[in-house]
């Protein structure tokens, strides 16, 4: 009989979503879909406020990446009074985007997926969590709360907060650092160095072991699209957009971010209220691209430090243009090394403690875009304001929408290749959701336009009927 | 309840920015996790809010038809409901659209005047719940026996209430309570 098996909600990722897996008379896999079902309006109660007050509300948009909403955001107010920073305020807000990168890749490592990577898919899933990985193995555990924490520390010395910190302001930011914490920060470096060493040849080791992972969690061609510097390195904050093809080959590159919208369209599906962006030249849904550190890594030519950028050689040797989705972990591993070394090289800058943060002006233009890299990929804030600096139209595309259209097309792969009886165990589930843990969903920012997402997979026959399901919130 | 209080997280209409506080009580998490049965949260694989339950935190607001279900789950199923964080105590930045119109023409700017293609409003039935007309914070619609508030409530305030709790003290006082 065919049927229709919901997941609901998907578990262990940030925020609400479904899977629904549609499944014909002979068992074989029709389709799959991944749902968001969060919605919350960001776009719209924003009009009419002063946009000065855009960072500290917009990074309300999400808990996990507050800082890469604070940095679009703030980066829209530059483009508003048409500004160039001080020097040391982009260092500061540099390091703390890196401080987020950090803590957002750990939380998605350690806390997350670190449970299927570590516990295996078919692992009991009452224990198959951050507190089984505890029990399991403490000391990694414990570690990687640490790798974490050192994150956060950043984002906390330089903001006084943790989480939504009204710290970036458009002109710079409102506090520096001062001695005694750049110290303590450096403090954390070879601790947190050590750590990812070790996690990342943990990995490293394992994958061999994760061949089939690799074939099927997400492995097709597509674009590739991210922020990298005018020389081709690793960037998170300036640089222009590339989009390379799944073979690496430019598409387009060297794009002011602020001309995004000749790029990229936004579509709507009835079954998500996440929109479905993609690149507009190629038309939807062909112009399929992927965002996040994927992309990053297939995108620049190589990183500015020396132990991200062994790692970075070492798995471009292995891998070349990397189209398999489980290896997202992989890129983030790398990452988490990019951002340390680059954080303890802005905490020895002599300018780091500098006190000119700030430029001040009124408002020179009525229009302005903010891009950075969020740690699921290229974010941008787009702001029209009037005269008096009050908002009359804003524009969010949110990393996590960008690769919605990769989303669904790994849980329908990961389906299709696992589920071939009537029965469908716990552990094929398991290994569909996990498809959409490679990326690292934000799915109450991706939503932002009104919205939360709940997992839940359906499993429907071909004449629509619902035949099982599975939800959790 | 047999020894160690059944504890649980839940996040409806939110950011989920609490539950990341909640996280970065970073290794105390190791302690608390030896103090309760954690029996249900989104960072584990549970899908169904257990029966049974003696401490949930819930984050967020009531936006959604799927969140106004969870809550009243929750209730039925447990003692102790905090409302943790302001979305949850007063619907905060979740409840920003509410003065904005009805959830039908909100939908309607977002997913058919903005998309560059032919747009039309998400709604397919027992895939995307319908939204609420308003937001609305959990107590208008279950009882609420303690609220921790903060935007989100600091990681220093959660482990004071969690403290105060596990003692069976029966309030907290929070040394930082402020909104925001």
């Amino acid at each position: 009989m065919s049927r229709e098996i919901m997941i609901d909600p998907v578990s262990r990722i940030e925020g609400h979503a479904k899977i629904t897996i549609m499944i014909d008379d002979a068992n074989e896999v029709i389709d799959a879909q991944f749902h968001v079902t969060e919605f919350r309006g960001f776009e719209k109660f924003c009009e009419g406020r002063p946009f000065t007050e855009m960072p500290s509300l917009t990074g309300r948009i999400c808990g996990i990446c507050p800082i890469s909403h604070l940095m679009a955001s703030a980066k829209a107010g530059d483009a508003l009074l048409t500004v160039k920073i001080p020097p040391t305020a982009e260092k500061l807000r540099r390091m703390m985007n890196l401080g987020q990168i950090l803590q957002s890749h750990a939380l998605s490592f350690f806390y997350l997926s670190g449970p299927d990577l570590l516990l295996g898919w078919d692992s009991d899933p009452a224990k198959r969590n951050v507190f089984g990985l505890i029990d399991a193995n403490p000391d990694l555990a414990r570690k990687g709360i640490r790798v974490r924490q050192f994150g956060q520390e950043v984002v906390e010395h330089l903001g006084g907060k943790r989480i939504h910190p009204a710290w970036a302001v458009p002109g710079g930011v409102r506090s520096g650092l001062s001695e005694e914490s750049r110290q303590e920060l450096l403090d954390w470096i070879p601790e947190t160095m050590a750590t990812l060493k070790q996690s990342l040849d943990l990995f490293k080791a394992k994958l061999d072991g994760f061949e089939e992972e690799c074939e099927v969690f997400g492995n097709f061609p597509s674009m590739f699209m991210s922020l990298v510097a005018d020389d081709g390195a690793w960037e998170h904050y300036g640089g222009s957009l590339k989009f390379v093809d799944f073979e690496g080959k430019v598409v387009s590159e060297r794009i002011d971010p602020s001309r995004y919208r000749e790029y990229i369209g936004e579509a709507v599906e009835d079954h998500s209220y996440l929109k479905f962006p993609y690149f507009k030249p190629a038309g939807y849904p062909g112009g399929i691209y992927r965002v996040g550190p994927l992309a990053r890594l297939n995108v620049c030519r190589y990183i500015t430090t020396p132990a991200a950028d062994a790692e970075f050689k070492e798995y471009k040797q292995r891998y070349g243009t990397v189209n398999s989705s489980f290896l997202f972990h992989y890129a983030r591993l790398i990452e988490m090394v990019a951002a340390t070394e680059a954080v303890h090289r802005l905490l020895d800058d002599p300018e780091i403690t500098s006190e000119h943060l700030r430029a001040n002006a009124d408002i020179n233009q009525l229009h302005g875009v903010g891009v950075s890299e969020a740690p699921r990929g290229t974010l941008f804030h787009e702001y029209q304001v009037d005269k008096d600096g009050l908002i009359q139209k804003v524009n969010l595309v949110i990393a996590t929408g960008q690769n919605n259209l990769a989303m669904n097309k790994t849980v329908a792969q990961i389906a299709r290749h696992f589920i071939t009886k009537p029965e469908i165990p716990e552990g094929v589930l398991n290994r569909i959701e996990a498809g959409i843990r490679n990326f690292d969903p934000c799915l109450s920012c991706s939503t932002h336009a009104f919205g939360s997402m709940p997992l839940h997979v359906q499993l429907i026959g071909p004449n629509g009927i619902l035949l099982s399901e599975r939800k959790r919130n | 309840m047999s020894g160690k209080p059944r504890f649980a997280t839940v996040w409806l209409g939110g950011c989920s920015g609490c539950h990341m506080s909640f996280l970065d009580l970073d290794e105390w998490v190791i302690e608390l996790a030896g103090l309760v049965d954690i029996v249900y949260t989104p960072i584990a694989d549970i899908k169904e809010f257990p029966q049974n339950v003696d401490i949930v935190l819930v984050e967020g607001a009531i936006a959604n038809e799927d969140n106004l279900e969870m809550i009243k789950k929750v209730r039925e199923n447990s003692k102790m409901l905090i409302a943790f964080g302001d979305c949850a105590v007063t619907g905060n930045v979740t409840a920003l659209r509410n003065p904005l119109g009805t959830a039908t023409s909100i939908l309607k700017a977002v997913y058919c005047e903005m998309p560059d293609i032919e747009g039309k409003i998400p709604n397919r039935s027992r895939t995307v719940p319908a939204l609420l007309e308003t937001v609305q914070p959990l107590h208008v619609h279950v009882k609420v026996d303690q609220y921790i508030h903060g935007c989100p409530p600091s990681a220093k305030r959660i482990r004071e209430a969690l403290e105060a709790l596990l003692n069976r003290e029966p309030t907290y006082a929070a040394s930082t309570a402020k909104f925001g």
